[in-house]
C-alpha cells in the first residue's frame, strides 16, 4: 500500500488531495484489454503499399554506385526512393529548436557511417514484393576505417565519422567542442586532500526493445493533405520534423498517434514518417514503413554509451572536497538527442551532494556506431550510477557508514550546486533516512536528526573563487537557421531536385528568453521548467 | 501466385478466405479477416504478443502457417468479450493495472485464458509458466499475474 509521507514539503502543498491515496482507471485501459486500442498498424487502408529500405552493411564506408537495376524490374515495385528524393536530405531533431547543425540524412548519399544506416527505400505492393527487391539492390561500397570507441575518436588522426563535427565531437553553441563546469579549485583541493579516489566507469548502450516496432501509416487525403498513423512518442516533434524534410507546411499532415506500443524513449527520432509520407507523396497510395525486429533491435537508437572518469578528493571525517570528472557520451554517428544529454551530464556530475571544488569535462562524441536516443535519464543515468558507486568507495576509504556518508555529503536547501543554481526543496537526506529506516540499516542519531532543511546555505552558499583559464574566447557566429526562416540550405550534399519553394510567410519567431539564452535555459523551455 | 481458399472458425463464426502460399496467421487475421487484436511485435516466436487459441490451444500465429488451420476453431481476444460483459480475465487486468502500453495484453490475456480453461485454479507458479512465452516491457509483469490470479479464484468486481 502507497505510504504517503505528508510531513515533508508540508507548507508547500494545500492537502486538498482528491486521488491521491485511491485507485483511479486508467482512460485507456478498457481499450487494452478489449483489443481496440488503435495502434498506428492496426488501419488497413484500401490500396497500402509496403516500403522497406536497404541498410548499409559496413560501418562506414563511401558509397561508389547504387545499382537497383534488376530491383526496379521486380514484381509489385512501384517506387524506388534516393537521398535525392528527399527534399531537404539532411536533418538534426533539435534543429527545430535551433540547436545544433544538420547532420543525418534521412537516405545516405554519398558515405554511410554506421552499419544499418538507410540508403534506399523501396514501395511495393506487398511487403513480400519490398523485401525481394531490397534483395536485389547492389550497393558497391569503398570501406573506410572506422572507429568504435569514444576516446579512440577523439585522438588526433582518428577517422572523421560525420563531417559536420570533423574532430568527432558537437560543437557548443559553435565555439565548445564540450561542456565544461568549473566550480571552486579542484586541483588545488585535490592536492591538499587526505585521500584522492580515480576511478573508471563505463556503461554500454542500451536498447529500449518495445514490444511494438517503430513504423507509421501514411495516406493522400482528399484535401490535399497526408493522414499519418505513427507510432511517435513526440507527435508535435514529428510533425514539425517532417514538414522540414520533406519542405512543405506542418499543415499538410493529419498526424494521428497517441497509442504507442511502448516506447520508453526509442520513438522521439522520428525514423518512419517521412520516408512513408515521401512514399505516399510519390506513389499517390497510403504507404506503411513498420520496423522489423531485427531492424529495431540491431538498428533503432539505444540509450547512449559512456564512459567516465571521476577523481574525488576526500577527507578523513568523510567530506568530499573536489570532484573532477572528465566525461565521453557516445552519440554514435549523428546528434540525434546526444548533445543535450550530455549538457544534463555535465549538470549532475556532482550529484545530489555539496560539493566545494568541483571541475567536468564532458564531450559528445561521434562514433560509427547506432546513433543514440533518449531513454528515460538519458545523460543522467550513467553518471549516476558513477557517482554512486564511487560514493560507495569513498565511504570504504574513509571507514564510514555509506548512508551515513551520504547524508553527510547531501546538499541542503540553500546550498550553491557546482552549476550556479541555488539547491532548493532538496530531500536525499529524507530519503536516505526512510531508505535505512526500511531496510533496518542502523544509522547513528546525528544522522537520523540531520535535516535538508538545516545547516545549508551560509557559506554553502557562496561560489567559491574560482580559477580562470586563459583561452581565447572566439566568437560565436550566427546560429544555423531552421526550416522556418526558410534560408537557403548550404550544407546538403547534394543538390536539391528542383529550386525550393518560394518562402511563405514565415511565423513570427518564438519568444526570445529574458535569461541568457544558452542551451540550457532553451531545453527548459520545452521539456518544461523545473520545479521552484 | 495462386491463392489456397481457406475455411475456418473465428470467434465461433465460419470464414473463408484466399491466402498466398506461405502467409501466416497472423497476417491472415489481421489483413484478411480484418481482426486485429493479434499484434505483431517480432515475428520470429520470440514475444508472445501474436498469441491465440487454435482448438483451445495455445499458439503463436505469426509462426503458423495459415493454410493449416483448415478446420479448427480460432480464437482471439476479439471473441472474448460475453456479450456486452468483459471476461473476468478482462475485468482482472482492469483492476489489477496489468496493463500499461497494452501491446502485449491481447498475447498475455490468450495466455491466461488458455490456462484458465484447462486449469481453473492455478498456482502462482503455473500461472508465470503459462505466461513464460509473453513478454512484457511495461508491467513488469506483477500486476499481470496478480490479475490472473484474482480471476481463477473469482476475486473480480461484477
Amino acid at each position: 500500500m502507497l505510504e504517503l509521507r505528508k510531513d515533508i514539503f508540508a507548507d508547500e502543498r494545500d492537502d486538498n488531495l482528491k486521488e491521491i491515496g485511491k485507485g483511479t482507471q486508467r482512460q485507456d485501459m478498457l481499450g487494452h484489454v478489449t483489443g481496440t486500442s488503435n495502434y498506428f498498424n492496426d488501419h488497413k487502408l484500401q490500396g497500402m503499399l509496403h516500403l522497406k529500405v536497404v541498410r548499409s552493411t559496413q560501418a562506414h564506408a563511401r558509397i561508389r554506385r547504387i545499382d537497383t537495376t534488376e530491383a526496379e524490374r521486380s514484381a509489385g515495385v512501384r517506387r524506388i526512393i534516393r537521398g535525392t528524393d528527399v527534399p531537404v536530405n539532411l536533418n538534426t531533431l533539435l534543429s527545430l529548436i535551433n540547436f545544433g547543425k544538420d547532420d543525418e540524412p534521412s537516405l545516405a548519399v554519398d558515405k554511410v557511417r554506421y552499419k544499418g544506416e538507410p540508403i534506399l527505400a523501396i514501395v511495393a505492393d506487398s511487403e513480400r514484393e519490398a523485401f525481394e527487391a531490397i534483395a536485389k539492390v547492389k550497393v558497391d561500397y569503398e570501406p573506410l576505417p572506422a572507429v568504435f570507441d569514444v576516446e579512440d575518436a577523439l585522438k588526433p588522426g582518428a577517422p572523421v565519422v560525420n563531417e559536420t563535427y570533423p574532430k568527432n565531437a558537437f560543437i557548443y553553441h559553435d565555439v565548445y567542442d564540450h561542456q565544461r563546469l568549473r566550480f571552486g579549485d579542484a586541483d588545488a583541493a585535490l592536492a591538499s586532500a587526505d585521500h584522492v579516489l580515480e576511478q573508471r566507469y563505463q556503461m554500454s548502450p542500451i536498447e529500449h526493445a518495445p514490444t511494438e516496432t517503430n513504423g507509421a501509416i501514411a495516406a493522400p487525403d482528399t484535401n490535399g493533405r497526408y493522414v499519418v498513423y505513427t507510432s511517435t512518442q513526440a507527435l508535435f516533434f514529428s510533425v514539425d520534423t517532417c514538414a522540414k524534410i520533406l519542405d512543405v507546411p506542418s499543415n499538410t499532415f493529419h498526424f494521428i498517434g497517441g497509442t504507442v506500443g511502448g516506447g520508453f524513449g526509442g520513438k522521439v527520432d522520428t525514423l518512419t514518417e517521412p520516408l512513408a509520407i515521401l512514399g505516399a507523396m510519390l506513389t499517390g497510395r497510403p504507404v506503411r514503413y513498420v520496423f522489423g525486429r531485427e531492424e529495431e533491435m540491431q538498428y533503432g537508437p539505444p540509450r547512449g554509451a559512456e564512459r567516465i572518469y571521476i577523481k574525488d578528493g576526500v577527507m578523513r571525517d568523510g567530506r568530499i572536497v573536489a570532484r573532477k570528472i572528465r566525461a565521453y557520451f557516445d552519440s554514435g554517428a549523428y546528434t540525434r538527442l546526444s548533445s543535450y544529454a550530455a549538457v544534463k551530464c555535465a549538470a549532475h556530475l556532482p550529484g545530489p551532494y555539496t560539493i566545494p571544488n568541483v571541475y567536468g569535462d564532458v564531450y559528445c562524441v561521434f562514433t560509427n556506431r547506432t546513433p543514440a536516443t533518449a531513454m528515460r535519464g538519458f545523460g543522467v543515468t550513467a553518471m549516476d550510477f558513477a557517482i554512486e558507486c564511487q560514493m560507495d568507495k569513498l565511504a570504504n576509504l574513509v571507514g564510514m557508514d555509506p548512508m551515513e556518508f551520504r547524508i553527510l555529503n547531501a546538499y541542503r536547501d540553500g546550498d550553491m550546486k557546482a552549476h550556479r543554481r541555488e539547491a532548493k526543496n532538496t530531500a536525499l537526506i529524507e530519503c536516505v533516512q526512510v531508505a535505512a529506516e526500511k531496510a533496518k540499516w542502523p544509522i547513528r542519531d546525528e544522522f537520523r536528526r540531520a535535516s535538508s532543511r538545516k545547516d545549508g546555505g551560509g557559506s554553502r552558499a557562496a561560489i567559491p573563487p574560482t580559477p580562470t583559464e586563459s583561452r581565447a574566447r572566439p566568437a560565436a557566429p550566427a546560429q544555423q537557421r531552421t526550416s522556418y526562416d526558410r534560408a537557403p540550405v548550404t550544407a546538403t550534399r547534394e543538390p536539391p531536385r528542383e529550386p525550393p519553394p518560394p518562402p511563405t510567410t514565415p511565423p513570427p519567431p518564438p519568444p526570445r528568453p529574458s535569461a541568457p539564452s544558452h542551451g540550457a535555459t532553451r531545453f527548459s523551455s520545452v521539456f518544461g521548467t523545473r520545479r521552484r | 501466385m495462386s491463392k489456397i481458399p481457406l475455411q475456418f472458425r473465428h470467434n465461433g463464426r465460419d470464414v473463408a478466405i484466399f491466402v498466398d502460399g506461405g502467409t501466416n496467421l497472423l497476417v491472415a487475421l489481421r489483413e484478411l479477416i480484418g481482426d486485429m487484436t493479434p499484434k505483431f511485435g517480432c515475428g520470429q516466436g520470440g514475444c508472445g504478443t501474436c498469441s491465440v487459441l487454435i482448438d483451445g490451444e495455445l499458439h503463436l500465429s505469426c509462426l503458423t502457417l495459415a493454410e493449416t488451420v483448415a478446420g479448427r476453431s480460432i480464437e482471439t481476444l476479439d471473441g472474448m468479450k460475453q456479450g456486452p460483459n468483459l471476461h473476468p480475465l478482462q475485468r482482472a487486468f482492469a483492476d489489477h493495472f496489468a496493463a500499461q502500453c497494452g501491446y502485449c495484453t491481447p498475447g498475455m490475456l490468450m495466455a491466461a485464458k488458455a490456462l484458465l480453461d484447462r486449469n481453473p485454479s492455478p498456482s502462482r507458479d503455473e500461472v508465470i509458466e503459462a505466461i513464460s512465452g509473453n513478454i512484457c516491457r511495461c508491467t513488469g509483469y506483477e500486476p499481470i499475474i496478480n490479475a490472473i490470479l484474482a480471476a481463477a479464484s473469482g476475486r473480480v468486481s461484477a
